[in-house]
């Protein structure tokens, strides 16, 4: 059985075009908003990422962390995030979706339990922020047992005899981290160099899909469109935050940001 | 899980970095694992290396002013009755706390290796003190994140940091206190790892930094287990070592010469922070059983529920952190080392009690540490050498100690 990942990006690639991601918060700024989010942007996203939010982010910036306080001050646990998993995937079964968090959630919850709830609830991907290669080997081997696919991260820092240490133990998709930073920093380097590292890294297998993340907007989002797939995070965090304040209707404002982000890479 | 003999407990991890299979490790983002081993690579090299160990020492002896005082306290000790407490004045050492030894070695690292800024986080404000003092005396740019409820209560360190030059960034983010200033400190360096060094405070953090503060603050057993030779001709045949623990830095460093010794024969009582009385917060992990979790890079026993992390509560921000180094969740659990916990109030009975008796000024963090040993030196006869690091000048705790018990506890000496 071929992982909806896997077809979400052949599906793309058809379409002569990189997949969307979207990232949001579980329970962010509700239980109820985010699996409204959630379901709304779909139509427009080729895979969904879900946080699982962790209250010590050591990799996330300032509107992400601000999503995850909120989501946490609601009351979200992890059986709540899976109860949205499992609701969203009632109406879009089809639709890609990769949990994201950190380790310290999945360990306490058990590992084995967890995995059960994710295939239970329908999660397709993880991906574990702090558990990097080789500490990821074992949990990763359970991943791929339960189908789901457990997503590496490479960054700029990682060396090349690491990557391709790292592909091989990889399952169908990769991601790329764009720079040095935190999630949602500003774009230090330009998107032509972000492209250039890029391809070194794909180059090790062509046949894995590596997207790339951090820093991407409206404005970025466009100019690296030759990758397999784009993740857009913080951008999205930000308009939630920014629709609160203005006390506008975060799923429309939210809405209205993934179609222009999707027609910038059409 | 067992203690290994003529070993340093610092070197008895596995490949994974994990003290007894389940403690410390690196869990971190993909980005920071090449910085770390860098990092471990240089301090591997370094660490043998006789002309940086020459280094190190020189600017131990001539700067931070090697070796600090043991010193009997005949008064307290007379009043208290039962066995005799010793100190350990480690609050000589420049700056005022043991944090200098670790700033030092942090410092002499980055320049070694091409580093131009530095960075560190700081709770009472004692290792960003030190960091900026050492960075500026080494020439290197640093940044300070400290907690903003830490800011508010540890306004003389935060003075110092700024008069060395220092920017001190406040962290506003969850209880904003030490745990938050490590996680911003820790995202700061996963955004600038490519010419910054990160400098953490304690024992705590990825394993690299944990050997590197136990290697640097080993100097203070190193200096006792010559003065205490010295004093008494021969290691007492009954000896008890009381140090508080937040991260764990000084108490690892108070410790590290005596771990080969039996328990019957050298005692290693570690005291957390039990917070308020009547309060169920607390930063004191090993005392009160908290589960198995990670924190900031490394698995240990941390204060949480449902996978966040707890706030914690205690009068001293030195000891305020929600989990413990790796190295003291492994003594624990081989059993080497006893746990305990003083509440706020005990610790401020104990600075009464040193300072009435004796020209010595703890801060509320050794204070803990003296208030355990104070109540237990009543079960012991004269020939039990009871020993209290005291790690810090109470010099930064004149806000508080005004507040909780008047002006005449503000004098200092």
């Amino acid at each position: 059985m071929i992982n909806l990942i896997s077809q979400a990006f052949n599906k793309s690639k058809k379409n002569n075009r990189p997949a969307l991601l979207t990232y949001t918060v579980a329970g962010d700024n509700t239980k109820k908003k985010s699996l409204d989010i959630l379901k709304s942007i779909s139509k427009y996203v080729d895979i969904c990422e879900l946080g699982f939010p962790h209250n010590t982010p050591i990799a996330d910036g300032g509107q992400i962390q601000t999503s995850a306080y909120r989501a946490i001050k609601n009351g979200v646990k992890l059986n709540d995030v899976f109860k949205i998993v499992k609701d969203f995937k009632k109406s879009k079964y089809d639709k890609p979706l990769i949990l994201m968090g950190y380790y310290n959630m999945i360990f306490q919850y058990g590992e084995n339990n967890f995995l059960d709830k994710c295939k239970k609830s329908g999660v397709n991907g993880i991906i574990v922020v702090d558990l990097p290669w080789p500490e990821n080997k074992a949990f990763s081997k359970k991943c791929k047992k339960k189908n789901i696919c457990f997503v590496q991260l490479i960054s700029p820092t990682t060396s090349y005899d690491r990557a391709k240490k790292i592909f091989k133990d990889s399952h169908d998709m990769i991601y790329y981290i764009s720079m040095l930073s935190t999630t949602g920093g500003k774009l230090k380097i330009t998107p032509k160099e972000i492209l250039t590292n890029y391809r070194k890294i794909k180059k090790i297998n062509p046949k894995k899909n590596c997207v790339i993340g951090f820093g991407i907007t409206e404005k970025s989002i466009g100019k690296l469109k030759s990758a397999d797939g784009l993740v857009v995070g913080s951008a999205i965090c930000k308009e939630i935050t920014k629709s609160i304040a203005k006390r506008q209707n975060p799923v429309t404002n939210v809405s209205k940001i993934v179609i222009k982000l999707k027609n910038r890479i059409l | 899980m067992k203690l290994k003999k003529k070993i340093p407990l610092i070197d008895q991890h596995d490949k994974f970095g994990m003290w007894g299979g389940k403690f410390g490790g690196n869990f971190v983002p993909e980005t920071l694992k090449k910085p770390i081993k860098d990092l471990e690579n240089l301090f591997n090299k370094l660490r043998n290396n006789k002309s940086f160990i020459k280094e190190r020492d020189g600017h131990f002896k001539s700067w931070i002013g090697v070796p600090t005082r043991f010193i009997k306290l005949n008064n307290l000790s007379n009043h208290v009755g039962g066995a005799q407490i010793w100190s350990k004045v480690v609050s000589d050492a420049n700056g005022g706390a043991h944090k200098i030894y670790n700033a030092t070695v942090h410092c002499l690292l980055a320049k070694k290796a091409g580093k131009k800024f530095i960075v560190g986080d700081t709770g009472a404000g004692y290792a960003g003190k030190m960091l900026s003092m050492a960075a500026k005396k080494f020439g290197l740019k640093c940044k300070i994140f400290m907690g903003a409820k830490d800011i508010k209560r540890q306004q003389p360190n935060v003075k110092a940091m700024k008069k060395n030059g220092a920017e001190v960034i406040p962290v506003y983010t969850g209880s904003q206190t030490l745990v938050d200033a490590v996680s911003e400190c820790m995202r700061y360096w996963v955004a600038n790892c490519d010419t910054t060094a990160m400098c953490v405070g304690s024992t705590v953090g990825p394993n690299i930094f944990v050997k590197i503060c136990g290697w640097s603050t080993s100097q203070i057993s190193r200096e006792l287990k010559v003065q205490i030779k010295k004093e008494f001709g021969s290691i007492p045949k009954k000896l008890k070592l009381y140090n508080c623990v937040g991260g764990g830095s000084s108490s690892y460093g108070f410790w590290s010469e005596f771990m080969d010794y039996s328990k019957k024969h050298i005692e290693l009582i570690g005291v957390e922070a039990g917070g308020p009385k009547n309060s169920k917060k607390h930063a004191a992990p090993l005392t009160y059983g908290s589960k198995l979790g990670i924190l900031h890079g490394a698995m240990q026993y941390v204060n949480q529920k449902n996978g966040q992390i707890e706030e914690t509560e205690s009068i001293s921000a030195g000891l305020d952190y929600p989990g413990v180094s790796p190295l003291h969740c492994f003594l624990k659990d081989t059993k080497r080392a006893r746990y305990t916990a003083a509440s706020d109030e005990e610790a401020l009975e104990a600075y009464k009690l040193v300072t009435r008796f004796e020209k010595l000024r703890p801060s509320l963090e050794p204070s803990h540490a003296f208030a355990v040993a104070i109540k237990e030196a009543k079960k012991f006869s004269k020939d039990t050498v009871f020993c209290v690091n005291s790690c810090g000048d109470s010099q930064k705790d004149r806000n508080i100690l005004r507040a909780k018990l008047g002006k005449k506890y503000d004098k200092f000496n």
